[in-house]
């Protein structure tokens, strides 16, 4: 067994610091150690998106991200999207239009969303379908995920 | 009406937006092991002998189990399967052990470490060598492994072909197609200390899943709560129990703890049910107008090593083979042969988007071979409302015509048509084809029904305790839509109970296309009785006519005056007097019959009805097909939820594109080719092409506000009518499913539309 590294970095908003086994990846972590279950395991070799989080605002895969990554750095999973009480811009749009299903994949979405919003405030339809390639959703056909993200740059 | 039809966002929406909602993946209880299945390697053997003595020594390793340590009761439609086995294996996902630990990582390196010494047996992957005499048996006693055959006709099949101006007669072939629920199989067992099982499970049919259940560990059903939390997409997979189910049980009783499994994506790629495989030889005639006179469908399907649901897909194939179009004779037989491949269940469609793809093909080769319109022709043999097919469907509502006018209107198909981009290297062309499925359930049990309860508490808050399922599609949503239209109160004063046993009356289960019908009605007779005992109640208080009263706003009004408000009325009744409880209980019962031996009956109480045209571009020289368009019309009954109606048709869709264009589990001599996502293909986001829908209205006189399902149809006549725009587009017939740029420019090349690059 290899030892466990100390990081330190801030989730959510929060500062934080816990010890991690150098194998093992953000997703983990965060689940486990924080028990932020928001980000999921669908596939495990980063093919599905559902686990993405934001590392320093850009989205990473949480499943094939080492969590030593981000010591020192800021770390945004699906619970730190709300703003305070209120619900953010974007998820109130995935609601409205009718974006989410099962919902299994929709905290990838969202982060992944989130992100595109963050590059390009006003996203094309294009855009916004290329920026969500990396995400698999089996429930909706994506075009309501589609809307809602064009519809979220639109407010 | 002011909420059917709405677009009313989704009850469980805000803690699946935020992260917060709990799947099962994402519970944990105290004391909860982790247990990992070990599977087989090979697709026939004989076990010579396992050796857990390596496993039982990893630490945190509470149980080791074989079949040796359980009773290994056979189960499922054919009572074949066991959940551990003991002397053989006879495909890839089969059981030999389990482990319980205390990580799953430890239970992953206990089952790596068990030693499973195997004498391969003659293997069977082709349905023609399974039923070739003398073939291994691959089942003890099931002779010439032939464990179903399926036989149907109505009228006479030679007057028909007599009658025929015209005959077309093919053969399709239909892929493995995997589910890809983007949650994983899963299940958490745990008895209490008097015995009792809790499973929390992610079952599509609770109740039946309870009874069966308790025969497979031994248990009476009583003794066996299910509780179901949210659901990561089902789409039919969990209609049935798999043997991981009773293997859950099995070890949370020998460790005295509670054991979840998880499966990975590998494990649910190997080893969860798929859409069945068949091959499908069909023959159809028209006389010389266009007017269908005959099908004649022999079929052959691929049962795999164990039976589950996939091998009774025959019972709603045979319904579109004779009744989907007006049909005078018909005729059906299948087989369902055993093999050392993967098995199927059941997955949205049920056999029908298989036969919808061969009967649709041929309707276009007809309308070719008459020299009409394929829009003309399917308009000419189309069925109206009232009608009664040859099998005993009875139409009571019937939208077809308009979905067929509708979804050509929508594509600009007269014009398109007319006018096929015939020349250079990208050719464009249009295609349709239309479905019939059940709309309102499927009586394939005593009986079809659903049970409700509807309460009012003294807040006047009212809860809809509903027998009915939630997998994503959001029932949960629509129910509380129609329980509030029913007693005037906004949505947010409803609740809905809808997953646990111990608590909901008894329901079928989700499929079928049933919950919006069915449950739906059911909630409608509850809601409806517990109005009426409030505009009683307050009629008899108020001194005033009830047939004046009415309930809106949460009040009783009368005209436009408020009498009472909904929770101090309420209150009134619990507290003063005779002390009443507002609450109300139904059974729904759908009029719905039975089928006898030969499978004629009307077996549910109204029928969904689409049409979809899709223009398609394909590309010559790689094979390429990209779907420009989707124009889908879909005879829904009634609009209930806009927003989730036009969910379910997009999502269906694309699925439905899936099959048609890139998914195919990969199967060579028994093993998983491409269990991945980056080896089988969903389509994403800029693959997805723009969809036009467009809701016909027929309020079937028997459906909740005239609404019928629709959960299944979109996803059913999409390949039909892709294959039958990629021959308009390039003059070749297509066959066999995905329609893969290799398959295409193979069949461009067969068929010289194209040079082959290597010759």
């Amino acid at each position: 067994m290899q030892p466990e590294v100390e990081i330190r970095f801030t989730l959510n908003g929060r500062p934080v610091r816990t010890h991690v086994p150098p194998t093992m990846a953000v997703l983990e972590m965060v689940r486990e150690r924080f028990a932020l279950t928001g980000s999921k395991l669908a596939c495990g070799e980063g093919e599905c998106g559902a686990c993405a989080v934001l590392l320093d605002g850009e989205p990473v895969l949480g499943c094939l991200t080492p969590a030593v990554d981000v010591d020192g750095r800021v770390l945004v999973t699906v619970e730190g999207l709300r703003h305070k009480a209120d619900l953010a811009p974007l998820q109130k749009a995935f609601l409205m239009e009718g974006a989410v299903q099962c919902g299994f994949c929709t905290p990838g979405m969202l982060v992944a969303a989130t992100a595109l919003l963050a590059e390009h405030p006003h996203p094309s339809r294009e855009q916004v379908r290329r920026g969500l390639e990396g995400n698999l959703c089996r429930c909706t056909g994506y075009v309501a995920i589609v809307e809602a993200v064009e519809d979220a740059g639109k407010r | 009406m002011t909420l059917i039809g709405a677009r009313i966002p989704k009850l469980d929406g805000p803690g699946k937006a935020t992260g917060e909602t709990r799947y099962l993946s994402d519970l944990e209880v105290p004391g909860m092991l982790h247990g990992v299945i070990r599977r087989s390697d090979r697709v026939h053997a004989r076990i010579v002998s396992v050796d857990v003595s390596k496993a039982l020594e990893v630490s945190g390793v509470h149980a080791v189990l074989t079949a040796r340590d359980i009773v290994n009761v056979p189960f499922g439609h054919g009572k074949d399967n066991t959940p551990l086995k003991g002397d053989r294996v006879r495909c890839i996902r089969d059981e030999i052990a389990a482990v319980a630990a205390e990580t799953e990582s430890a239970a992953a390196e206990a089952c790596r470490a068990i030693r499973v010494e195997y004498e391969d047996l003659p293997p069977v992957f082709t349905v023609e060598d399974a039923l070739k005499p003398g073939a291994p048996e691959i089942h003890a006693g099931r002779a010439g492994n032939l464990p179903f055959t399926y036989d149907y006709a109505h009228g006479d099949v030679a007057q028909g072909e007599a009658d025929s101006a015209h005959v077309v007669e093919g053969e399709f072939v239909l892929q493995f197609m995997t589910h890809c629920c983007m949650g994983t199989s899963a299940i958490l067992a745990a008895f209490d200390s008097e015995g009792r099982l809790t499973l929390t499970s992610l079952t599509q049919v609770p109740f039946l899943y309870r009874r069966d259940m308790a025969a497979i560990v031994g248990m009476s059903p009583e003794d066996i709560r299910v509780i179901q939390p949210p659901i990561g997409g089902a789409f039919g997979s969990k209609l049935d129990i798999y043997p991981f189910e009773p293997i859950a049980v099995h070890l949370a009783r020998a460790t005295r703890r509670p054991v979840r499994i998880v499966f990975s994506r590998h494990e649910e790629f190997v080893s969860s049910p798929t859409r069945q495989p068949m091959r499908v030889r069909l023959r159809s005639g028209c006389d010389g107008k266009g007017r269908l006179t005959f099908r004649d469908a022999q079929l052959w399907l691929d049962n795999g090593g164990y039976t589950s649901w996939g091998a009774t897909t025959p019972f709603v194939m045979m319904q579109t083979f004779s009744s989907l179009y007006r049909v005078p004779h018909a005729r059906f037989h299948t087989k369902v042969a055993y093999t050392n491949n993967p098995y199927s269940g059941s997955f949205r469609g049920y056999g029908n988007l298989q036969a919808t793809f061969a009967v649709e093909s041929q309707l276009d080769l007809l309308a070719e071979k008459v020299g009409v319109d394929p829009l003309e022709l399917r308009l000419m043999n189309s069925q109206e409302t009232g009608e009664k097919t040859g099998q005993g469907l009875e139409f009571v509502s019937c939208g077809l015509r308009d979905c067929l006018e509708s979804a050509a209107e929508m594509s600009g198909w007269r014009a398109k048509r007319a006018s096929p981009a015939l020349k250079g290297n990208v050719r464009r062309g249009v295609g349709m084809a239309s479905m019939l499925h059940v709309g309102g359930g499927a009586k394939i049990y005593r009986s079809d029904g659903c049970g409700s309860v509807v309460s009012i508490d003294d807040f006047g808050k009212v809860t809809l305790v509903t027998g009915s399922t939630d997998i994503g599609q959001g029932s949960e949503t629509v129910l509380a839509q129609m329980v509030a239209e029913v007693l005037g109160v906004a949505m947010d004063r409803v609740k809905v109970i809808n997953s646990d046993t111990d608590v909901k009356p008894w329901d079928v289960g989700v499929h079928a296309s049933r919950t919006s019908y069915v449950a739906g009605n059911s909630a409608l007779l509850a809601a409806n009785e517990a109005k009426a005992k409030l505009l009683t109640a307050a009629a008899d208080l108020y001194e005033l006519p009830k047939g004046e009263l009415s309930l809106s706003g949460g009040f009783i009004m009368r005209g436009a005056e408020k009498v009472d408000a909904l929770d101090k009325l309420v209150r009134t009744l619990h507290f003063t007097g005779k002390g009443e409880l507002l609450v109300t209980h139904s059974y729904f019962e759908p009029a719905s019959v039975k089928q006898d031996a030969g499978f004629f009956g009307n077996v549910s109480p109204t029928y969904a009805f689409g049409t979809h045209a899709v223009e398609v571009e394909v590309e010559l020289d790689t094979g390429q097909v990209r779907v420009l368009a989707v124009s889908a019309a879909h005879d829904v009954g009634k609009v209930l939820n806009a927003m989730s109606l036009e969910g379910q048709i997009e999502g269906g869709v694309v699925m439905g594109l899936g099959y048609s264009l890139t998914e195919e589990l990969k199967i060579r001599e028994g093993k998983v080719l491409n269990p991945s996502f980056r080896d089988y293909h969903l389509l994403t986001a800029p693959e997805v092409p723009p969809i036009h829908f467009k809701a016909i209205e027929t309020e079937d006189p028997s459906g909740p506000f005239g609404a019928k399902g629709v959960g299944e149809a979109p996803a059913i006549c999409v390949a039909a009518a892709v294959a039958n725009a990629v021959h308009h587009a390039t003059g070749v017939r297509f066959t066999e499913l995905p329609l893969t740029p290799e398959r295409v420019l193979n069949g461009l090349i067969a068929a010289g539309v194209v040079r082959d690059p290597l010759a």
